[in-house]
């Protein structure tokens, strides 16, 4: 009976998604049931978290079918503390929408949308067959296109159409890849592909095979060369939008690249090297890309790109140390990501803009609200005891050992061009003496709204502030985890017999 | 039979992906819907082509004695026309609401979104 508690994040999303398209009307109620459905939720992803971390690896087979003829469901460490985190950043997003979304966006089915989204993650994070993987990658995609264009703006619009082209063409890439994984193999269960790629002896097309994973998913994560569509994008919807898609959609290809890496394909050096080359190109023309921008969102957007170089390194050392930074580092940003892009919406809404040359004096103005956003600002630089720190001290240290001093060099250069981007931010958003901004018309400025909005604003920015505070002070727990998981990556064998049942 | 479908899933990759460097988004549908299409039929040739063999275990018999037609690539292939259905109809949508806001089918005038810094 315990073995069902794999599904159950992943059931519930799926029910909640279906009772809030029957609420379609009545939008306080869907407020009201996203927000009390993703408290529960939580709770859920807690429990499995717990049981996962008490009792090891667990998998469930859909529809009892023997494990490499059905489709597995497994929740090893890394994938139940992702959809933990899937949930908290679910929860967050979910209470901000509620506050910050235009009732005419809701309207139109933001919750449901938003729901299947999230299912969509857990799935990703869960399943343990490499198709299934695919079809909860479209799921993901197909919610974050209506999400992405809900509103219908022209910016909205454009950048809908650019995002759709690379992902649609993502995913044909990546199911090419299965396509030639299953002519090589016959089998589409993770586990049983584990042992049977390595056995293959035609190695050139396993390794064209890998690169045509590490193209699909890098499309979707967003590394160096395959990321224009997401500068292009990601500011154009509402901030609550742009939250929940920095903060997860990236890192769920990430996911993908660390799982398929670990468990399917071995990593040799020509792919080592590609990837520490990505890594190091990704860390340099994000930060590089950030440093231009004047418009807080598009900082952003281009800081979600220079970070996913970390988590690139660390899957490219591909020792215990480094998969253990990488894996904490992937915890750290989910949380600091969602936090900024709902940070950007609430300046938005004091000031009226996005600008940094006419935003100003926000310190000035609201004193304690500029020391909470200061917490994942800072964090995401890394300023000890900071959360972003830590993960940093472990990718640097596999890096010394593999003698790799061209990664120390991107992983220092991309902390320190954060530093200057952040410091650049804070000075022109919270220190500089602001012009007077002419009053919009119809505009909801943050102090003309009602209490309960305001509360809707700023609880989640709280809440997942002191989470990533709990991640910068509480290290050693998080780093513990990191270590387990980045073990059991390694040792696949755990994997396998957990999808086997031995 | 196998050279000619991996000549025509060669002609439809090449022509999706050229389709959809196209400046026009009626052609970058076109290249969508070739591209969905070819990756199909990459399945269904990669999962062997064996023809007239069902997959069935003759009674008097308790394992496969010759090559069969796999079963699996062909439910691959149902569940992604199905996906690549739903997205093709999305980008239609997608494409009449933008030919309609921004009043050109020209994917180069459709940058005010990156020329902003």
């Amino acid at each position: 009976m315990m073995q069902q508690i794999v599904m159950y994040p992943l059931l519930f999303q799926l029910f909640l998604s279906i009772a809030l398209i029957f609420l379609w009307k009545k939008i306080s109620w869907q407020k009201a049931v996203s927000i009390i459905g993703s408290f529960i939720n939580l709770g859920l992803s807690i429990w499995l978290f717990a049981h996962v971390w008490e009792n090891g690896t667990k998998s469930i087979q859909a529809g009892n079918w023997e494990a490499p003829f059905g489709i597995s469901f497994v929740a090893d460490a890394f994938a139940a503390s992702l959809v933990l985190l899937t949930a908290i950043a679910g929860l967050a997003v979910s209470m901000f929408s509620a506050g910050s979304l235009r009732s005419a966006r809701l309207k139109f089915g933001f919750y449901p949308v938003f729901h299947f989204l999230l299912l969509g993650l857990c799935g990703a994070f869960l399943t343990g067959d490499v198709f299934n993987l695919y079809v909860w990658f479209e799921i993901i995609i197909i919610c974050s296109f209506v999400l992405l264009t809900l509103g219908g703006e022209r910016s909205q619009l454009e950048g809908a159409i650019k995002y759709f082209t690379l992902n649609f063409l993502a995913s044909v890439i990546f199911l090419t890849a299965i396509a030639v994984l299953y002519g090589l193999t016959g089998s589409l269960s993770m586990a049983d592909l584990a042992t049977k790629v390595a056995e293959i002896e035609n190695r050139t097309l396993v390794q064209v095979n890998a690169l045509l994973f590490l193209v699909g998913f890098g499309i979707k994560s967003a590394i160096f060369p395959l990321y224009f569509w997401l500068p292009a994008s990601y500011h154009t919807p509402p901030p609550a939008v742009s939250a929940i898609f920095g903060g997860l959609l990236t890192k769920v290809g990430i996911y993908a690249l660390i799982r398929m890496f670990t468990l399917v394909f071995e990593i040799d050096p020509f792919i080592q090297n590609v990837l520490l080359g990505i890594a190091f190109l990704t860390l340099f023309s994000g930060a590089i890309g950030a440093l231009v921008q004047n418009n807080v969102m598009k900082i952003f957007s281009y800081l979600v790109i220079c970070h996913i170089g970390y988590m690139i390194a660390g899957l490219g050392m591909m020792t215990e140390v480094a998969l253990a930074g990488a894996v904490f580092y992937l915890f750290h940003d989910i949380l600091v990501k969602t936090n900024l892009f709902m940070v950007s919406g609430v300046i938005n809404r004091i000031k009226g803009t996005g600008d940094l040359k006419k935003l100003g004096d926000l310190y000035a103005d609201r004193p304690l609200m500029s020391f909470l956003f200061a917490i994942p600002l800072f964090s995401l630089v890394g300023i000890p005891p900071l959360s972003g720190f830590w993960p940093k001290i472990s990718l640097i240290s596999a890096a010394w050992d593999l003698n790799n001093y061209w990664i120390i060099a991107a992983i220092l250069l991309g902390s320190f061009l954060t530093l200057i981007i952040i410091v650049k931010l804070w000075s022109e958003v919270f220190w500089k003496t602001g012009q007077k901004l002419p009053e919009q018309q119809n505009f909801p400025y943050f102090n003309k709204l009602r209490n309960y909005k305001k509360t809707q604003l700023i609880v989640p920015i709280v809440f997942l502030s002191l989470i990533t505070l709990y991640i910068g002070f509480g290290a050693e727990s998080i780093q513990n985890l990191s270590v387990r998981i980045s073990e059991e990556l390694l040792n696949k064998q755990i994997y396998i017999d957990a999808v086997f049942n031995k | 039979m196998e050279v000619l479908l991996a000549t025509m899933i060669g002609t439809l990759y090449a022509a999706g992906i050229y389709l959809m460097l196209k400046r026009s988004l009626v052609k970058l549908i076109i290249g969508v819907i070739l591209l969905g299409n070819g990756a199909n039929l990459l399945i269904f040739l990669l999962g062997r082509i064996a023809k007239g063999s069902p997959p069935v275990i003759p009674d008097n018999s308790k394992i496969f004695l010759e090559a069969y037609t796999d079963p699996l690539p062909q439910a691959l292939i149902l569940t992604a026309i199905v996906i690549s259905f739903g997205l093709q109809a999305f980008a239609i949508v997608l494409v009449k609401r933008v030919f309609q806001v921004v009043k050109t089918d020209d994917i180069d005038e459709m940058n005010t979104t990156d020329a902003q810094v």
